[in-house]
């Protein structure tokens, strides 16, 4: 019953979706705390181009920014991220589409921890005579990721579950893997609980073990 | 305009900005001059690309519009099977009995961890080899179904907190005048819950809006984005279909936020209320879809910019 599994790389192809989500959670981190000094930053152009950026791209579905990348970017304008082999390229593309998609729901989880700190905390800050650069990375910033740590938590979830859109532009992953054994085996549920149990494994430890790290960091108030 | 994160900004504070201001618009021309270099290198730039959209109606009543109303019958329909199914789910996690409460936590959780492309996957496979539905209508049905299943349990999980968050008194007064369970459910708890949720329940719509795409990429569903891509196949203008595409998604998905952020506001003010409204927040943080977070919370947010000096 199992036998076909053999035929496939089931780990190699949810090793695919751990790179995936690794790769493109550590440039969304770094990207959406930008976006999120920006918009909190006292330099109103920044400010508003942070927040039409996120505006504009949360309400767009990952699925088109993930096929321009490789519709519009690789294909038509010929950008291909310093890859010459096309697995390669179409990995990165993902990578990148996914950091621009998820950096803007990181942004918004820093800003819901920025939200937390006490405004005491700030006008202290300020009162000792801080800069904003100093208010923010010294004071603010370092309580608002340890109450921020929940609400990325889920960002990082879901991030997790959006890797399956690089099936659109054939990266090999989870779920291009899944659409490819049902086509060639006839054991659907055998297929779909082997792959539903894949990011069961992945998703759950991953809510648990952040949400008590979360509980552990939290500014006690 | 102040912050609580920075001072009243003086001369030498002003200069500074506006140094800043210089140079991040110095960065952002660059940006925009190298993609508007990289559009024009290639000729995408060119009248005749994007002249569909402008002139004539052809472009919208062969592809966009028939493309936007699959889109929105396969949300439309997804809501409509899901609100009930996941106002169930939810109330059964919040049953006195383990047999009820145990089985709704499981499905619920299950289904939450599952990326909703996988689940329209097996739909897809699962109505080709167990049903006859004819493999046109297959793709519809497929993403219906996997619409349903992740966001009836991510539903669930809003009732759920709906109802926790109502105010303690009102199932024990409930109880005090002598209403059975069911009727305190049915009759106190639910219909003020129903009201709770309800920018939560907006902010979903748009998930499921953003996931229809998901069919037409990977399941044939002739959703917007695949008709676009069908277009793009005839005027030979990817960049300008998928440029029309997102402005329709964002004006779509924008409304529906902004309408949300209305109606939580609404609700909040509103004096025949409890005071306990779920926003958009609170649907981010337990579907795990980050759905719309927008934290302009109750609390004194030194994140909010107009300054909050309580």
């Amino acid at each position: 019953m199992f036998d076909f599994l053999g035929r496939y790389d089931v780990l190699g192809a949810f090793w695919t979706t751990v790179q995936l989500t690794l790769l493109s959670a550590v440039g969304s981190l770094v990207w959406g705390t930008l976006l999120a000094g920006m918009r909190v930053g006292p330099v109103p152009l920044m400010r508003g181009f942070g927040t039409a950026y996120v505006n504009i791209v949360r309400n767009i579905p990952l699925t088109v920014i993930i096929l321009f990348s490789s519709l519009g970017l690789s294909q038509t304008l010929g950008i291909t991220l310093g890859a010459h082999d096309f697995k390669v390229q179409g990995f990165r593309l993902a990578v990148l589409g996914l950091i621009l998609y998820t950096s803007a729901f990181v942004c918004e989880a820093i800003r819901s921890g920025i939200n937390t700190v006490p405004v005491g905390q700030a006008e202290a800050a300020r009162a000792i005579g801080l800069s904003f650069t100093q208010v923010l990375g010294l004071i603010v910033l370092p309580q608002a990721f340890r109450a921020a740590i929940g609400p990325l938590t889920n960002v990082l979830i879901a991030l997790t579950k959006n890797t399956t859109v690089a099936a659109a532009i054939g990266v090999a992953e989870a779920a291009f893997l899944m659409k490819e054994m049902i086509e060639n085996e006839a054991q659907l549920l055998v297929i779909s609980a082997v792959i539903a149990f894949g990011f069961v494994c992945l998703t759950l430890p991953t809510g648990l073990i952040l949400g008590w790290v979360g509980k552990k960091m939290a500014v006690k108030r | 305009m102040t912050s609580v994160l920075y001072d009243a900004q003086g001369p030498r504070a002003k200069r500074r900005n506006v140094l800043y201001t210089a140079v991040f618009l110095v960065v952002l021309a660059a940006v925009v001059w190298w993609v508007y270099k990289a559009l024009d290198d290639k000729g995408q730039l060119a009248w005749a690309l994007w002249k569909p959209f402008f002139s004539g109606t052809e472009a919208y009543s062969t592809y966009i519009w028939p493309g936007l109303r699959n889109t929105l019958k396969a949300a439309a329909l997804a809501m409509v099977i899901a609100l009930p199914l996941g106002a169930v789910l939810g109330m059964a996690r919040l049953s006195d009995h383990v047999w009820v409460r145990v089985p709704a936590a499981v499905v619920v959780e299950f289904f939450r961890a599952i990326p909703v492309l996988v689940l329209m996957i097996f739909g897809l496979a699962l109505f080709a080899q167990y049903t006859d539905v004819s493999s046109d209508d297959r793709p519809f049905y497929a993403v219906v179904t996997g619409l349903v299943l992740y966001n009836a349990s991510v539903l669930a999980e809003i009732v759920r907190a709906g109802i926790l968050a109502l105010p303690k008194g009102q199932s024990e007064a409930a109880m005090a005048i002598g209403l059975r369970k069911n009727q305190v459910m049915r009759l106190i708890l639910l219909p003020q819950a129903v009201t709770t949720m309800l920018p939560a329940i907006v902010s979903q719509l748009v998930v499921i809006v953003k996931d229809t795409a998901l069919g037409g990429a990977v399941l044939t569903y002739p959703e917007l984005l695949a008709s676009a891509n069908t277009m793009s196949g005839y005027y030979g203008n990817i960049i300008a279909s998928l440029a029309v595409v997102g402005v329709i998604f964002v004006v779509i998905n924008f409304s529906l936020t902004s309408f949300a952020s209305w109606l939580e506001g609404r609700l909040r003010r509103g004096r025949k209320s409890t005071g306990a409204v779920l926003g958009a927040q609170a649907v981010a943080d337990i579907a795990g879809t980050a759905a719309d977070a927008d934290p302009a919370g109750t609390a004194a947010g030194i994140g909010d910019i107009d300054g909050v000096r309580k």
